[in-house]
């Protein structure tokens, strides 16, 4: 069973995991995810590979607390398990030299799309990141985007860090400022990155998102990650993850995400309730490390 | 016992007089409600009455009938003396799963088709019930004999991956580790049993039947790795490169196909292999008690389509407390390619069937759940490709029925996974992978295929027999280390 190496509380409810997983870690690339479950009779959740050791034959895995299956992930305690771990999944992102790329990170996001900036950056492209979160407390790898960028603009809803402000403000002040933007690459919420398309679909940039939709087996089987790109439908889990922001249905990707919102604000009201102590003292290793 | 000494116990004649023992059944307003199987198996009692009505024909048309040629009438002449463990063996010498196969085999194409007493009576529902004895022997023997024998096998050296832990996977496990070969099946998902555990309902075939078998296979010694997607984790050369000598990939159906109509992306649309797979192998029935994946409970389900698996799908509906479960099929019941005994099962328990009736829209209401479909009326009109009556929408017969969960259950695409991370294995123009009849070879030496991935969508058994054929020709390939094939002979002239 693969070992966890880490689980540290990084930021308020997101964690950073380091996990065993040597084969995950010798054949995946940038853009690619595990499917994983934190205990017996869990749910299978994606996660992108935010990322990974060859060498010593660990990937990163970077969460936030959402519901019960994160918040049982996160109860895992360094050198515990994570039962299962399957993978890698889903398609590579596509890296070549186009010049100049923005990489838009929200949030969680920004653990994804590091990767895939190290890449791009590593082909040859001139990588401008923009990280987006609500509050200061709420940034996180800024220090590995900084070595994986050229340059990196940072804001937050609160003006608490950076520009106040939205990541598509920073990314329409670059546009209009005659920055040359080849490729834009938007992880993160799915309204985020609905409003970064808009954005460049009207100055024309193609655009790459990330999509993080509600799977079962990640191999194709079953069909519940489907969404509408360019009219037709696509499995997230073997299409994608990646797709042209330009032409994926949001709308209906993100009412699809609602599906379960019942069944999930009920496991996780129950849980907490259930796991009191043990999350109050998470919480407070987490404040005085 | 002696064909004779059967003859001197009970004329034939009389042996045809038998009636077939019927099977003790769930009752079906209480099965509808509780996941437990439904069939409960034949008493040792039960059993001996019902092999008492085998003829053991001088040929046994009916070991022909079986893809893996069981060999049924010694086996069930066993069973008629009581002695249930040689029974049992006789069985596993041809048979890996035979608790699963007395299960869900569809007997009455294969085996009970062809048997003498069907004949006799012109009545097919008179066949010996050589299924419900199978599954009598191998449950009985599970019972009492659970000890695995240790194989007496001279080890080869030589490493099997197999790529998929469904029947056809786990049938080649077995006849290649009893051959002396290492095994090691790579499975995608964290439980062995490909579609015999996500698939097929827990009322139908009881997992823990499966996960019996499984552990059986290792103990034998045949490793199963979890967790892994091969052609996606890793590929094809990726295992050679780790040494495995030969290659069985057995990955299953792939995409599940939809109707392409509007609504189909609204809250509350499954796809079959979805809705089963949550509620089999993630267990949604026991959401959220024991199992952390939710399924949506509708009022009204409608299922999409006519095979098995539509009808695992309408019973699963009800015993997830639907109070209507509805089954739309295009065609009328005479068409449907689900086994008879499904369609009777399904109607027994209080499941609608609507034939001639196929949906063109589904409607939602203003927060993206689904509310209702819109169908057609529909008429039988000349054969199609397939052989089966076209049916053709009746103009103007629009009408709309209230439902809260759709369940499309038209079959699969194949799966895309292995063919595009390996090219150098050929695929026909849906993407199943062509291979040679006689031995399951792929275009690519080393590398053998079988089972839906094959065969598009078929049954467990016919994976079963595929899963048998590779093992047999790469245990042969071992041997001579020839990988091409020589010229098949020229069919004799029969001479009688």
């Amino acid at each position: 069973m693969p070992k966890v190496l880490s689980n540290a509380n990084i930021a308020p409810s997101v964690f950073r995991m380091v996990v065993e997983a040597p084969d995950v870690a010798r054949y995946r690339k940038a853009g690619q995810f595990v499917i994983v479950r934190p205990k017996a009779g869990s749910e299978r959740i994606p996660l992108t590979i935010a990322d990974a050791d060859t060498e010593a034959g660990t990937i990163t895995l970077v969460y936030q607390v959402v519901g019960k299956t994160t918040g049982v992930m996160s109860l895992i305690k360094d050198g515990g398990e994570l039962p299962d771990v399957a993978g890698p999944l889903g398609r590579a992102t596509h890296i070549e030299k186009v010049g100049t790329v923005v990489c838009v990170g929200g949030g969680i996001g920004i653990a994804p799309i590091h990767p895939i900036a190290q890449a791009l950056k590593d082909a040859g492209n001139t990588v401008i990141s923009i990280l987006g979160v609500r509050s200061k407390n709420l940034l996180i790898l800024k220090e590995e985007m900084t070595r994986a960028s050229h340059r990196v603009v940072v804001v937050t809803d609160d003006g608490s860090a950076g520009e106040k402000g939205f990541v598509t403000d920073a990314l329409k002040k670059l546009l209009d400022d005659g920055e040359k933007v080849d490729q834009v690459v938007a992880i993160g919420p799915p309204i985020m990155m609905k409003m970064v398309s808009v954005l460049t679909k009207d100055y024309e940039v193609p655009t790459l998102v990330s999509l993080n939709t509600i799977m079962v087996d990640g191999t194709g089987m079953c069909g519940g990650c489907r969404v509408t790109v360019g009219g037709q439908v696509q499995f997230v889990c073997v299409d994608g993850p990646e797709f042209d922001g330009h032409l994926v249905d949001f709308d209906e990707m993100m009412n699809r995400q609602n599906m379960y919102k019942e069944h999930e604000t009920a496991a996780y009201r129950a849980f907490k309730e259930k796991h009191r102590c043990k999350l109050a003292q998470r919480n407070a290793e987490a404040r005085s490390e | 016992m002696s064909r004779e000494a059967r003859k001197a116990k009970m004329k034939n004649k009389e042996r045809l007089k038998l009636p077939p023992v019927p099977m003790p059944e769930q009752a079906p307003f209480e099965r509808s409600r509780n996941i437990r199987e439904v069939p409960q198996g034949y008493s040792p009692e039960q059993a001996m009455e019902e092999a008492e009505r085998c003829l053991m024909c001088k040929k046994p048309v009916c070991i022909k009938g079986c893809p893996v040629e069981v060999d049924i009438p010694t086996f069930i002449d066993l069973v008629s003396e009581g002695k249930f463990h040689e029974a049992a063996q006789v069985v596993k010498q041809t048979n890996v799963l035979p608790a699963v196969c007395g299960r869900v085999c569809p007997q009455e194409d294969q085996c009970q088709l062809v048997c003498t007493v069907m004949k006799s009576h012109k009545d097919l529902d008179k066949s010996v019930k050589i299924g419900h004895l199978e599954r009598f022997v191998a449950d009985w023997d599970m019972e009492n004999h659970p000890e695995v024998e240790p194989l007496d096998v001279k080890k080869t050296g030589k490493r099997v991956a197999i790529v998929g832990s469904g029947p056809a996977g786990l049938t080649a496990a077995g006849d290649l580790i009893r051959m002396g070969h290492e095994v090691t099946i790579f499975e995608a998902l964290h439980r062995a049993g490909g579609v015999l555990i996500y698939g097929i309902p827990e009322f139908r075939l009881p997992k823990a039947i499966v996960d019996r078998e499984v552990d059986n296979l290792r103990k034998l010694g045949v490793e199963v790795v979890f967790n892994v997607a091969i052609g996606q984790s890793k590929s094809i050369p990726d295992l050679f490169e780790e040494g495995f000598d030969a290659v069985f990939v057995a990955t299953g159906a792939g995409l599940p196909m939809f109707k392409r109509i509007a609504g189909e992306n609204l809250m509350g649309v499954y796809s079959a292999n979805e809705y089963l797979t949550r509620a089999n192998l993630m267990d949604a029935y026991n959401f959220p008690k024991k199992s952390d994946t939710p399924i949506i409970r509708g009022r009204n389900v409608a299922v999409f389509g006519g095979g098995n698996v539509a009808m695992d799908a309408a019973r699963t509906a009800l015993r997830l407390g639907a109070e209507h479960s509805i089954v739309f099929y295009r065609r009328s019941e005479k068409e449907m390619p689900a086994r008879i005994e499904e369609i009777e099962h399904a109607k027994e328990e209080g499941v609608e069937m609507r034939m001639l009736q196929d949906a063109i829209e589904i409607l939602g209401d203003e927060r993206g759940w689904v509310s209702g479909i819109k169908c057609l009326k529909m008429e039988l009109g000349e054969p199609d490709a397939s052989g089966r009556r076209r049916p053709v929408p009746m103009e103007g017969s629009d009408f709309t029925v209230p439902v809260d969960v759709v369940v499309v259950s038209i079959g699969n695409a194949s799966n895309p996974l292995i063919p595009r991370t390996t090219p150098q294995i050929e695929t026909n123009k849906w993407g199943n992978i062509v291979v040679d009849e006689r031995t399951g070879k792929s275009s690519m030496p080393g590398v053998w295929a079988g089972g839906d991935i094959v065969l598009g969508a078929a049954t467990v058994i016919l994976a079963m027999g595929e899963g048998r054929r590779a093992a047999n020709s790469i245990h042969k390939y071992f041997g001579d280390g020839v990988w091409e094939d020589p010229p098949e002979p020229e069919p004799e002239e029969e001479t009688d």
